[in-house]
């Protein structure tokens, strides 16, 4: 077992910082500052892809083409999925709150690497600017977020060359990022603490940052040979060169399947922290919970042909891909059963986190469902390309991560800022969020399977009923962002006093003050052997 | 302040004894994880490649016959580069830092002498870059190498001048010339693949 | 014996869900069945598993939930290595099962018959199509698999933004697919631009049209009528628009069909 130092050297913070809040707008090297900096900027990049997600909304109300161009509808629908993916999700769930929490968890003070952390942040916003400008100059990439060539060789080129700078830019943050988090995880534990003592978000950044460091380099490398074939037109992926479109999709998907791990994972492992806290027991089951973990991450790897299956891949490679697929399902089910007995016999509060982690459960499992459904070579030969894709990949993003994103913030806020949120504006932002969410995307399960592809400004009008029945729900999940828009800037500088603990949990990030000082603890670091340690004491 | 009574903590000794060469392993390790991501790169380079040669076929005469001389010259070049390099840094730890800076001259003169090499190998070649699928995919891979290569030739000159009396590197502190070692044998290494799959496959 | 009760409830809800097929569009081709068959049961299984865990997390949360001013904690229960095993190994077994039945179907459509394989059970099929394009490597698609020699060739072209459908045998060139009912008709497909897929909701089949990269797909309608043909996959901006039909006659009507829009006949 590695033991090392757990506390950063001397000098780690050349100069003095500002302590006040001009340290969040500047080239902070405290991982607190640079989690809640991902975290913002983020939100930011929300709010931008969904103003992007209700103009698709707005536009599908109708089943002609009327409310955009063609092309702007085109350019909606890509940096709608890139910004959402790149600029929210991904940095979120690891970036926000692997920054914030993951050397609380290891017992240092900082990562690992905080200039690297800092670097790795600040790749973001010049990324994120510049994809969104290239919509008001020239016009944003239109190949969608899959920009398969040959399409993505056709449309106009400037806009589709920022897109590929703007996410090796951003993939390059995500990998600094992934390194960072393996040598924190691995080598800054603070000395004693075992590996199989580490809260079980360690273990899904862990593996999160395993397959970042494999596979988001692979996407690098072809998304520099799409440059070269839009630049310096060469032919790797144009047909009428004697290109081969099939092997981008390969090396496209090598990435963008773990990606979807890159994203659910993380989320995985932060609700793994917020049920036990809120039902004061034990999480269930730590070690299959960290076996699981790592199946999940060896399978992520071995799947990304079933994105293919009707693009021409040999018979015997469906069927590879299918069974594969279908087992990521196993330890997936153990997590979800193991969620489901923490909560059995607990002392459960339902508050807004609890209850966006209890949805997302809810949520996840549909989208569970249907993945497995997906991964049916004949299933997915009638769906794929639908509309039930779309359903299918929103409720894992979306009711599985961003649910879970927002239960996390309402869980750890009251440590990011001292205060508390409001629970009755976070019983709104639920109801609207849950409603919502179910109305946009579950009747798009059906559209799907009826006859409506994805990525379509325009459609059968049969389908318009239902087309605007998601509609509605995309305008509640709009609304739902105000109540906690005001929520968090209010309670910020009226809410109730949080104090160190309010939620009575065990991991040490709550043993410190909210906010936490610079170095995290105000004393030595603590050594948490259980972090789930409820009920193993009578209580005073 | 509350605590809880449940929670089984432990002090810990205050953090003074913070030890300053543990960090240099950190950072090695750091590295190492980087060459991963990097090796990854190349892996998925090299996988594409391999695919097109296994499944789309050239028309005839679309396949040229490099030649080998120079790039087995090239390789030889290399892999003596990562003994040179080796031994520079062990004349470092062994105090002997004019030797050290000595031997990390003549690697930098075998990097700079493989991508001369590499250059004249381009500019005799009958194909350009968009020749065909085949040449594209060539330039791109031994042109993302020779990337790495000049990068590495780079590290060394700063190495080098670190190195130097008084530098910043000395037999104590010497994570530069470690990590540029490692990364320079890295490069060598992915060398020793490409030209196995280029230009012996 | 309530909770057996329940579970005996939800597994036949699961049951009756999954019979109701007004879910799907109509059948119209021999894969359409089949399909039809793997769906209800996917969907069976999954409304099981689905209500079985809602069932859980709605029962635990009010059966379980914090009473005011409540501070005690609940059972330091950390595992329980026999019942993990159980969930581990009940998913398992599912997703074998499912693994191994859709295989079943996919086979029964002839989706697994490799079409460049000659020794193929149902490759008369592939046989046929190679013999006619030696050119080009055909990949993928999936084929009805009746073992008989297809009746009606169709070559698709498809491009931005629409399909071309012409008929080697007769000559005809149409911008809408005319089929026979209850014959195998197989599709020769390329695209000329980007790719295209090529999607009849009602036949339930889809195969993406490749440039530089023929594919077959060969299928047996079963029922008269007319059916959208659309194209599933991004293709610029008309994707949306770039949807045709597919007519499906009977025997008589379709030779009318033939002999009304054959060009003239110096031409054959």
């Amino acid at each position: 077992m590695t033991t090392t130092t757990s506390s950063p050297s001397p000098g780690l913070f050349d100069g003095p910082e500002p302590e006040d809040w001009r340290r969040y707008f500047g080239f902070s090297l405290d991982h607190k500052v640079i989690g809640i900096q991902y975290l913002v900027t983020s939100f930011f990049f929300y709010l931008v892809g969904g103003v992007l997600a209700g103009m698709i909304r707005t536009e599908l109300t109708t089943p002609i083409s009327d409310f955009l161009s063609r092309e702007a509808y085109n350019e909606v629908l890509t940096l709608h999925g890139t910004i959402m993916i790149f600029l929210w999700i991904v940095p979120v769930v690891n970036g926000a709150f692997g920054n914030y929490l993951v050397p609380f968890y290891v017992g240092a003070r900082d990562m690992a690497f905080p200039r690297l952390n800092a670097i790795a942040f600040w790749l973001i916003p010049p990324a994120g600017v510049m994809l969104i400008t290239s919509y008001f100059i020239g016009g944003a990439s239109q190949s969608g977020w899959t920009a398969y060539p040959p399409l993505s060789l056709t449309t106009p080129a400037a806009g589709q060359l920022v897109w590929i700078f703007s996410v090796i830019l951003l993939g390059g943050s995500s990998i600094l990022g992934g390194i960072n988090f393996i040598a924190t995880i691995l080598k800054l534990r603070r000395p004693g603490l075992k590996l199989m003592e580490l809260p079980m978000y360690c273990w899904a950044m862990l593996g999160t940052s395993i397959l970042v460091v494999l596979s988001t380099p692979v996407l690098a490398g072809t998304l520099i040979l799409l440059a070269f074939d839009i630049v310096a037109h060469t032919g790797f992926f144009n047909p009428g060169q004697g290109g081969n479109v099939v092997v981008y999709q390969h090396l496209f998907w090598f990435y963008s399947h773990p990606a979807v791990y890159i994203m659910v994972l993380p989320a995985f492992g932060l609700v793994s922290e917020i049920l036990p806290v809120h039902s004061r027991k034990p999480l269930f089951g730590y070690t299959t919970m960290v076996y699981s973990i790592l199946a999940i991450v060896f399978l992520g790897l071995i799947v990304w042909a079933h994105h293919m299956f009707t693009s021409g891949t040999p018979p015997w490679m469906r069927l590879f891909f299918t069974i594969a697929t279908s087992f990521i399902a196993v330890p997936t089910g153990i997590k979800f059963f193991n969620w489901l007995a923490t909560l059995w016999g607990g002392r459960i509060a339902l508050n807004s986190a609890m209850l966006f982690a209890c949805a997302f459960i809810v949520n996840f499992v549909l989208g569970g469902i249907t993945g497995v459904a997906l991964a049916q070579v004949p299933f997915d030969i009638h769906v794929h390309d639908t509309y039930f894709v779309v359903a299918h990949f929103h409720y894992i993003v979306y009711g599985g991560t961003v649910f879970v994103i927002f239960s996390s913030i309402y869980h750890w806020y009251p440590k990011f800022t001292g205060k508390m949120l409001d629970e009755r504006l976070g019983l709104l932002h639920f109801a609207l969020t849950f409603i919502g969410f179910n109305l946009c995307f579950g009747p798009q399960h059906w559209l799907g399977i009826n006859g409506m592809p994805r990525r379509v400004a325009e459609y059968d009008p049969q389908f318009t009923l239902l087309n605007q029945i998601s509609s509605v729900g995309a305008l509640l999940m709009a609304l739902s962002t105000l109540p906690f828009l005001y929520n968090v800037i209010a309670s910020y500088f009226k809410g109730k006093v949080a104090g160190d603990n309010p939620w009575r949990a065990l991991t040490s990030e709550w043993l410190t003050s909210s906010p936490p000082p610079v170095e995290n603890w105000h004393g030595p670091a603590p050594h948490v052997r259980h972090p789930y340690g409820y009920g193993a004491e009578p209580q005073p | 302040m509350t605590t809880l009574p449940s929670i089984s903590t432990e002090l810990q000794e205050p953090s003074a004894a913070v030890e300053h060469e543990e960090h240099g392993d950190f950072r090695l390790f750091g590295l190492v994880l980087f060459l991963v991501a990097d090796g990854m790169t190349f892996a998925g380079l090299f996988a594409a490649y391999l695919t097109f040669r296994a499944v789309n076929p050239l028309p005839t005469g679309g396949i040229y016959e490099l030649e080998l001389l120079l790039p087995t010259i090239n390789t030889v070049l290399l892999v003596l580069s990562s003994f040179t390099f080796h031994r520079s840094a062990k004349l470092l730890r062994a105090e002997n830092s004019s030797g050290c800076r000595l031997w990390l001259m003549i690697t930098v003169a075998l990097g700079v002498a493989f991508l001369v090499s590499q250059m004249r190998e381009y500019f005799t070649l009958p194909f350009g870059l968009t020749s065909n699928l085949y040449a594209s995919t060539f330039y791109v891979l031994t042109g993302f190498h020779g990337l790495h290569v000049s990068l590495g030739v780079m590290l060394m000159l700063i190495v080098w001048w670190q190195a130097r009396q008084g530098g910043s590197i000395t037999s104590h502190q010497h994570f530069g010339l470690e990590a540029a070692e490692l990364y320079w044998h890295f490069v060598d290494g992915i060398w020793v693949v490409l030209f196995g799959i280029i230009y012996l496959l | 014996m309530v909770v057996v009760s329940l579970v005996v409830a939800i597994i036949l809800i699961g049951l009756w869900v999954g019979s109701d097929s007004s879910l799907l569009p109509v059948q119209a081709s021999l894969n359409a069945p089949l399909y039809d068959q793997l769906f209800r049961v996917l969907y069976s299984i999954g409304t099981i598993l689905f209500l079985g865990v809602f069932g859980v997390l709605i029962y635990s949360l009010i059966r379980f939930r914090r009473r005011a001013g409540d501070v005690s904690d609940g059972a330091a229960t950390e595992g329980n290595l026999p019942l993990e095993i159980v969930w581990t190994a009940i998913p398992a077994v599912v997703v074998l099962f499912v693994g191994l039945y859709s295989y079943n179907i996919y086979d029964r459509m002839g989706g697994m018959t490799s079409l460049g394989d000659h020794g193929g059970m149902h490759s008369m099929e592939a046989m046929t199509a190679m013999d006619q394009r030696p050119a080009g490597e055909v990949w993928g698609g999936i084929g009805t698999a009746t073992g008989l020699t297809p009746a009606t060739t169709v070559d698709v072209t498809a491009m931005q933004f629409a399909f071309i459908f012409s008929y080697p045998s007769s000559n005809i060139i149409s911008g809408e697919l005319h089929v026979p009912v209850g014959q195998p008709v197989e599709l020769h497909m390329k695209a000329n631009d980007v790719i295209h897929a090529f999607w009849v909701p009602q036949f339930r089949l889809k195969q993406d049209i490749i440039p530089g990269q023929p594919t077959v797909l060969a299928f047996t309608p079963t029922r008269e009528g007319t059916y959208p043909i659309i194209c599933a996959e991004l293709c610029g901006p008309y994707h949306g628009g770039m949807r045709t039909s597919v007519v499906v006659h009977g025997q008589d009507a379709y030779e009318q069909w033939l002999k009304q829009n054959s060009p003239d006949p110096v031409a054959a």
